[in-house]
């Protein structure tokens, strides 16, 4: 499960980001009779074409795995939390709907609506994330039922379950997060290329769109992740407790960025002391909870590892806020991306950076997270099928999501491959057959 | 009716548009696969390419919505399912990655290998996954899902005399209406040989499908009495209502009347689920658990019929769009002949 997700997130953030950019390519296109502007929306939607159908079937295979894998978890809950689901449903609907539409679009229906086709794609896209998200940290802080003494389910509410107190502010970092991988990943794609000595019109739209796009939602990414920090503090301690490795509870808490979680603090790492209490409650007295709040068997496993990802989630970011900087200053005094081939080479591998960030925040969730499934209400282990054969179904999960990943990143290259040969085999939005009106603004 | 009784209905109407196009869609990739080398076998898949290459995703929707409404308002039965027939479901689920990464690769691949492989993952697919559907099917239909965690036969569960049949059924059944649909299809793009090609093939699938149900009666005769009796009485008028249609289908398709053909050949799979589905009444798994112990908490059974509504507002209207916008050629990349 673990897996296909890691492997699902990456493709759901494509498939949430991609259109938005994607339109900001069509809307520039359209409004500025630009040409290669639309040229990259087509060409992108076709790419997009292709993650979308492999975020549906990994996502597909993610709702049978909720039954094949946890049934218990769904037998007490399924109708806790399965409203955010149901709402997904919708939403993907609707954008399975537009996007085949948007897709197919493109040479005969008229520019305008073709373009707004596209909307419903990006706000399906946002609703989506927002319900399966609602769902996730539904199970961060499990709220909306109530548990009699024999340890059934009653009193059930789904809009509580839905609006629970997590989803705030982890569905907007998720989603955020979507633009954020897209854009940078997007824009790595044109800068790798632009290294290699494409210094055309198409290859600078094709950085520009989506890095701007990038940088904008970076700050804002930063931002609402330390809110959502300070509550993981509040609502979910043990599992902050094991971002920053607190053993005890304690006032004037250092920080550690790196180091080696052991049971008698941080060994390694550079540690400020006090920050991390101050980045809880803005003060040096606030009291940070630690792991020994708890009983051992409560506390979350790969204490080193969580810490790693918290801090390197939030490195990257800061990072890629930096990137966004060298950005904003060239242009601002020289209308001009930045000369030097290493900022082409930092976009380059922001893309990578970018899907490391998600990976690692997705680890700090879940395995923060754990042992619990539902937090302090339902353990892991409880909710695990007794079906066998697991281990034979995760390898071979393993081996074709290996297969499908590295497919679809072949498919993508002999697509730009066949781009690159052949500059006009299609042109939005025309020709168009003789019986259609004339389209109302020639691209 | 009680709201389980609704939101069992709302799981039904799922299942039955999952049926019909998914059903449909499943079929075509049997005729893409079957279809062959050479200059026909590539013009018909050509023509499957085209009629489903719009349509295709938004056609397996439908599943994802019959599983969300089954944990979400039945949990009890969703993992009693999905535990006891792991084998099937799993096997499922890897059809589906491979049906859908074989259709969406093979449109694009570059390389002749690359291609043919892509396109023997699809067509495969499509036939290993509607079987191993049609075996969970039958699992449950012949009463061998008992309620708990894995409590059931994992092999002999969905290995039986009625899920082998059932899985067949579902092949033979979708490889018809995607037949029917096909020659339509053929007609609208003008390709009369086409249209000759697929009228055999929906002559030949629907005498398959039907020699099945033959058959399907005395299997579940002497395995799976509960539906038996069920089908014999309060499903028989919907039973024959599917007889009827399908019978008036072929009979049209023999003609070669190009109207009606597709609403009758619906029809007769519309009105055999819903047969199957007063047969089973009032058990979600028969004669252990019923619609009313198996549901959920009602407070979420009422979210659930409200999100439908929401879903019906919402969706239909896109949907037909969709399929308006596919029908008058306004949504393809290029001709299905280059």
């Amino acid at each position: 499960m673990a897996f296909t997700l890691g492997f699902h997130i990456v493709l759901a953030c494509i498939g949430v980001g991609f259109p938005a950019i994607i339109l900001v390519a069509n809307y520039l296109g359209l409004r500025r009779n630009d040409p290669v502007a639309l040229e990259l929306a087509q060409r992108w939607s076709k790419v997009a074409a292709v993650t979308f159908v492999v975020g549906a079937i990994t996502g597909t295979v993610l709702s049978f795995e909720m039954g094949l894998l946890w049934p218990e978890f769904m037998r007490r809950f399924g109708d806790v939390f399965g409203l955010p689901f149901a709402l997904e449903g919708i939403f993907f609907f609707t954008e399975a709907i537009f996007i085949a539409i948007y897709i197919f679009g493109w040479k005969r229906l008229s520019p305008w609506p073709h373009f707004w086709t596209g909307v419903p794609v990006a706000i399906a896209g946002i609703g989506g994330a927002w319900s399966v998200v609602a769902a996730n940290s539904w199970m961060n802080q499990p709220d909306g039922f109530k548990l009699n003494a024999d340890g059934t389910v009653t009193d059930v509410s789904p809009l509580d379950a839905f609006f629970n107190g997590a989803v705030a502010y982890e569905a907007p970092h998720m989603i955020l997060a979507a633009y954020l991988v897209t854009g940078f990943l997007v824009a790595s794609v044109y800068a790798v290329g632009m290294l290699r000595g494409r210094r055309d019109r198409h290859h600078r739209l094709g950085l520009l769109i989506p890095l701007t796009v990038a940088v904008i939602v970076t700050p804002i990414q930063f931002a609402v992740g330390d809110t959502a920090a300070r509550s993981i503090a509040k609502d979910q301690p043990i599992k902050f407790a094991a971002m920053e490795c607190v053993q005890t509870t304690d006032t004037h808490v250092t920080e550690y960025i790196g180091g080696r979680c052991t049971s008698d603090g941080v060994k390694g790492g550079i540690g400020i002391p006090g920050l991390d209490s101050w980045l809880v409650g803005f003060s040096t007295d606030t009291e940070v909870i630690g792991l020994d709040s708890v009983p051992p068997e409560d506390r979350p496993p790969a204490n080193t590892l969580l810490h790693w990802a918290f801090d390197a989630m939030v490195g990257i970011c800061s990072v890629l806020i930096l990137l966004g900087l060298w950005l904003g200053i060239s242009w601002w005094r020289k209308r001009d991306i930045p000369k030097t081939p290493w900022f082409l080479r930092a976009v380059a591998v922001s893309g990578a950076a970018a899907i490391v960030a998600l990976e690692c925040g997705w680890i700090v969730t879940e395995v923060g997270r754990q042992p619990w499934i539902v937090y302090e209400v339902m353990r892991t282990e409880d909710a695990v099928t007794e079906a066998s054969g697991i281990w034979v179904s995760l390898s071979i999960v393993i081996v074709l999501y290996t297969a499908l990943g590295i497919s679809t990143v072949l498919v993508l290259r002999a697509m730009a491959r066949r781009w690159r040969e052949a500059e006009d085999v299609d042109v939005p939005y025309g020709p168009r057959p003789p019986t259609q009106e004339p389209p109302e603004a020639p691209a | 009716m009680s709201s389980a009784d609704a939101v069992a209905a709302v799981l039904w109407v799922g299942v039955t548009l999952y049926a019909v196009f998914g059903g449909a869609d499943f079929g075509s990739g049997f005729w893409a696969l079957i279809a062959g080398g050479g200059d026909r076998g590539s013009r018909a898949r050509a023509l499957i390419d085209w009629a489903i290459g719009p349509v295709w995703e938004a056609n397996h929707v439908w599943l994802i919505f019959m599983l969300v409404t089954l944990w979400t308002a039945f949990p009890e039965a969703f993992s009693s399912i999905t535990s006891t027939l792991f084998i099937p479901l799993s096997l499922a689920a890897l059809g589906i990655v491979l049906r859908g990464a074989g259709f969406a690769f093979h449109r694009v691949a570059r390389r002749r290998g690359g291609r043919r492989l892509a396109e023997a993952a699809f067509g495969v697919a499509s036939v290993l996954t509607p079987f191993f559907m049609g075996t969970v099917v039958g699992a449950v239909a012949s009463g061998r899902v008992p309620i708990g965690n894995a409590e059931g036969d994992p092999v002999t569960s969905w290995l039986n005399g009625v899920s082998l049949l059932l899985g067949a059924l579902f092949v033979a059944a979708g490889a018809y209406l995607a037949a029917v649909f096909l020659v339509s299809d053929a007609r609208r793009f003008g390709d009369q040989q086409l249209v000759a090609y697929f009228t055999r093939r929906a002559l030949a699938a629907a005498f398959v499908a039907g020699a099945l149900a033959i058959a399907g009666i005395f299997v579940l005769h002497d395995d799976a009495r509960y539906l038996y009796d069920g089908l014999t009485s309060e499903g028989l008028p919907l039973v024959l209502l599917s007889l009827v249609c399908g019978l008036g289908a072929l009979v049209l398709l023999w003609r070669g009347v190009a109207r009606g053909v597709r609403p009758l050949a619906v029809a007769a799979v519309v009105a055999v689920i819903w047969g199957w589905g007063a047969a089973q009444y009032p058990y979600l798994l028969p004669e252990t658990l019923t619609i009313e112990q198996g549901a959920g908490a009602s407070e979420t059974l009422t979210a659930v019929l409200v999100v439908f509504g929401i879903a019906v507002v919402v969706v239909l209207p896109a949907l037909a769009l969709l399929f308006v916008l596919d029908q008058r050629s306004l949504l393809e990349e290029e001709a299905p002949t280059e």
